[in-house]
């Protein structure tokens, strides 16, 4: 008799780890929620959720830390695929902690919302009483990140220790916390970015049209191209012209960076990563330049 | 393509992180901007060479220690194959961190200096290893440049190790001479080696055998999640009831005989559901929703097996248990949560039989506890019956971990032995 051949491709692999993350979170908590920004890693994540529970709806609501700093195609984009699911969404929004005095608005040339976000989420967290909040971070994305578990504690403020946390082993998941602490959890911990579009393209989910190759107005900074927008200080030295570019990451409009790219399918985009040299938070985000330990500091102090 | 997790063992003067740097770097896994970030650091700390450890330390208190403190992970993939690699430290006081890292593990890279030869700790990385049943070794005599790619010196290495290994029960076996700095046998063939008829480091990496290590006999199905959908807006699915997890041994098929625990009730597979469609069979690692042709009360924390073939449904478990914090020890009478597979229960430690030294293996049968990074064989009373298997047999349904009850922190792993 012909032996079968039991081997798993890697998508179904890491696919059947998330699903197993997503089934566990559902089980042992009372308030999940999951992170959806419109960017591809939470949409992802979002397919993911979809399998986990089908028949059944996603067992629990979405939610949107919101800068105000959009790019509008993905807002849009966004709220029909909330619309589609029958999903309930809840925006926590950055303007509104700086209304209420939560947090105060930066200013100068490189005034950004991001590290205020976290003022946002944690508040947000707290007013709906999420136990658990599902991320779409992936460890290859950045050394600080690479340290971090599937399940990942945060205490009452919200607040990571990096050096004292909790051991995981095999497929076992420690889901145990007292009333105020919260757990976020991460099931594309074991993706890469190639991983990502890999599984767009098999799965042939939809994408907001920013992470094709289009023509917009930007201006550089840093050997970045940022766009040209309303809530960016632009200095007479940074003109305006317009390029090609697509973007890598989705995140807020005044931090995230485009590139230079001709990809407009999935497949040139797959092309396009699998012969670049640099990462993609290294090539487009602002916010993790600030220092070599910047990733750090801002999740120690509660950031996604 | 499929996935290889492996685990690597070693310390930085083992040439363990030159090793993944350089896998990493020849994979074309590390880009422009980290080893500039790399390279900016290591001349700003006065160091003369690439510091390709930190890519790997993450943290600013390793960084600034110059030690690897925690399991990190990294990834890289050739057109073979993707790799997940947990860099664990070698040190003894990070014995917790190597366990964490080995129980996932496919295979396991032990790094031996070719001039130091087989050390006290090659001995407890490859013991760590095989408690932890991780499936395929391999033993990397690196620096092999420093000792002018000695065939002799080699050999000398290989037979200490293989006695040594002999007492341990280990598994797949393979010793590889390599020079992580130069990069001798790690992703090609050396000619400094002719002698040398093995595959490079790379090569065996993408080529090992590693399906069939999955248990695919035994069917083990622990019910995660029911599903119920109860959409009033679709009464085809009123009365759907799909009972959601991940395969933890053996082949399911639509029709299987199937037994529930702890009813003992038979019943048969209905289908195998997925988002994608039914399924014509499913087994480790696929995430599955079954459906069952008859109704029985199924919950969280059950079990589906085969009725000729069961777990142990076991309240008294005898097992090897790694002890993960320096906040208390384990010791008789101590009470704990214990999780294994998809059922949580309470735990009460009837006895220690001995602790376990990870350098001589000497069991210490007078000990009174076991502390942090300690090992043990340990008796337990659980609340209520846990599905268990032997851990030699299924990591999966043989693998728990203890929660310290107070605190909430993972304290303890375990591995079950002599299942009854």
């Amino acid at each position: 008799m012909l032996q079968r051949d039991y081997t798993t491709s890697q998508l179904d692999v890491l696919e059947a780890e998330a699903i197993h993350i997503m089934r566990e979170v559902a089980a042992e908590f009372e308030r999940p929620c999951l992170l959806f920004s419109g960017g591809k890693d939470s949409i992802v994540m979002l397919r993911i959720a979809e399998k986990a529970f089908w028949p059944a709806p996603i067992p629990f609501p979405l939610m949107h830390v919101d800068t105000g700093h959009n790019f509008p195609e993905v807002i849009e984009f966004r709220d029909r695929r909330v619309e589609e699911l029958g999903a309930r969404l809840v925006v926590a929004s950055v303007q509104d902690s700086i209304d209420a005095g939560r947090v105060v608005e930066e200013t100068g040339r490189r005034a950004s919302r991001n590290r205020l976000q976290t003022t946002t989420l944690l508040d947000a967290i707290e007013e709906h009483e999420f136990d658990a909040v599902f991320g779409g971070a992936r460890r290859d994305e950045e050394k600080a990140r690479a340290k971090e578990r599937v399940f990942s504690f945060r205490d009452d403020f919200g607040q990571w220790d990096p050096k004292n946390q909790r051991p995981e082993l095999w497929n076992l998941y420690n889901a145990k916390i007292r009333k105020g602490e919260h757990i976020r959890v991460f099931p594309l911990s074991n993706w890469t970015e190639l991983d990502i579009w890999d599984y767009i393209r098999r799965e042939g989910i939809e994408i907001p049209s920013i992470y094709f190759a289009h023509t917009r107005k930007v201006f550089e900074r840093d050997g970045m191209l940022l766009a040209d927008n309303p809530w960016i200080t632009r200095g007479d030295d940074e003109p305006v012209f317009e390029a090609v570019v697509r973007y890598r990451t989705v995140g807020d409009a005044t931090c995230t960076g485009a590139v230079q790219s001709s990809a407009a399918t999935v497949e040139e985009i797959i092309e396009e990563i699998a012969a670049t040299r640099i990462t993609e938070r290294g090539a487009t985000r602002a916010d993790d330049r600030a220092s070599e330990a910047a990733m750090e500091d801002r999740k120690r102090e509660g950031y996604f | 393509m499929d996935i290889l997790r492996f685990a690597t063992a070693g310390s930085v003067d083992d040439g363990k992180s030159t090793l993944i740097g350089r896998l990493l770097f020849d994979s074309k896994a590390i880009f422009e901007d980290q080893l500039e970030a790399v390279e900016r650091t290591s001349r700003d700390r006065g160091t003369e060479y690439t510091d390709l450890s930190l890519l790997t330390d993450g943290l600013r208190a390793e960084r600034e220690q110059g030690i690897t403190i925690d399991v990190a992970y990294r990834y890289f993939a050739t057109p073979r194959r993707k790799f997940i690699i947990a860099d664990t430290p070698g040190h003894i006081q990070y014995t917790r961190n190597m366990v964490t890292g080995a129980s996932t593990a496919d295979l396991a890279i032990i790094l031996i200096d070719a001039r130091k030869g087989v050390l006290e700790q090659s001995r407890r990385h490859a013991f760590l290893t095989t408690l932890l049943r991780v499936p395929h070794l391999v033993l990397a005599v690196n620096k092999m440049d420093l000792v002018d790619y000695s065939e002799e010196r080699f050999e000398e290495i290989r037979e200490e190790f293989t006695a040594f290994a002999s007492k341990l029960n280990a598994p797949d076996l393979t010793f590889i001479p390599i020079s992580a700095l130069l990069g001798d046998n790690v992703v090609s063939r050396s000619e400094n080696m002719p002698w040398y008829n093995g595959s490079s480091l790379l090569h065996h990496l993408e080529n090992v055998h590693i399906a069939s290590d999955r248990n695919l006999v035994d069917v083990r199905f622990p019910v995660q999640y029911v599903i119920r959908p109860q959409r009033a807006t679709d009464p085809a699915l009123h009365d759907y009831r799909g009972y959601a997890g991940q395969v933890a041994g053996g082949v399911l098929k639509p029709g299987d005989e199937v037994m529930h625990l702890p009813s003992g009730l038979s019943t048969r597979i209905a289908s195998i559901d997925t988002y994608d469609g039914p399924v014509e069979e499913a087994f480790p690692p696929m995430s599955v929703t079954l459906r069952l042709e008859d109704d029985i009360d199924i919950s969280r924390g059950d079990m589906i097996c085969r009725p000729n073939n069961q777990p142990h449904a076991a309240q008294e478990l005898e097992a090897m248990v790694c002890w993960m914090t320096d906040a208390s020890k384990l010791g008789p009478r101590t009470k704990l949560t214990i999780k294994h597979t998809t059922r949580t229960a309470r735990a009460l430690v009837r006895d220690l039989h001995y602790r376990l030294d990870v350098n001589t293996l000497h069991r210490d049968e007078g000990a009174q506890s076991l502390g942090l990074n300690e090992i043990g064989r340990v008796s337990l009373r659980v609340t209520q019956p846990l599905f268990v298997d032997d851990y030699a047999r299924n990591r999966l349904t043989g693998g728990f971990i203890l929660v310290d009850e107070f605190t909430n922190n993972t304290v303890g792993a375990g591995m079950i032995v002599d299942a009854r």
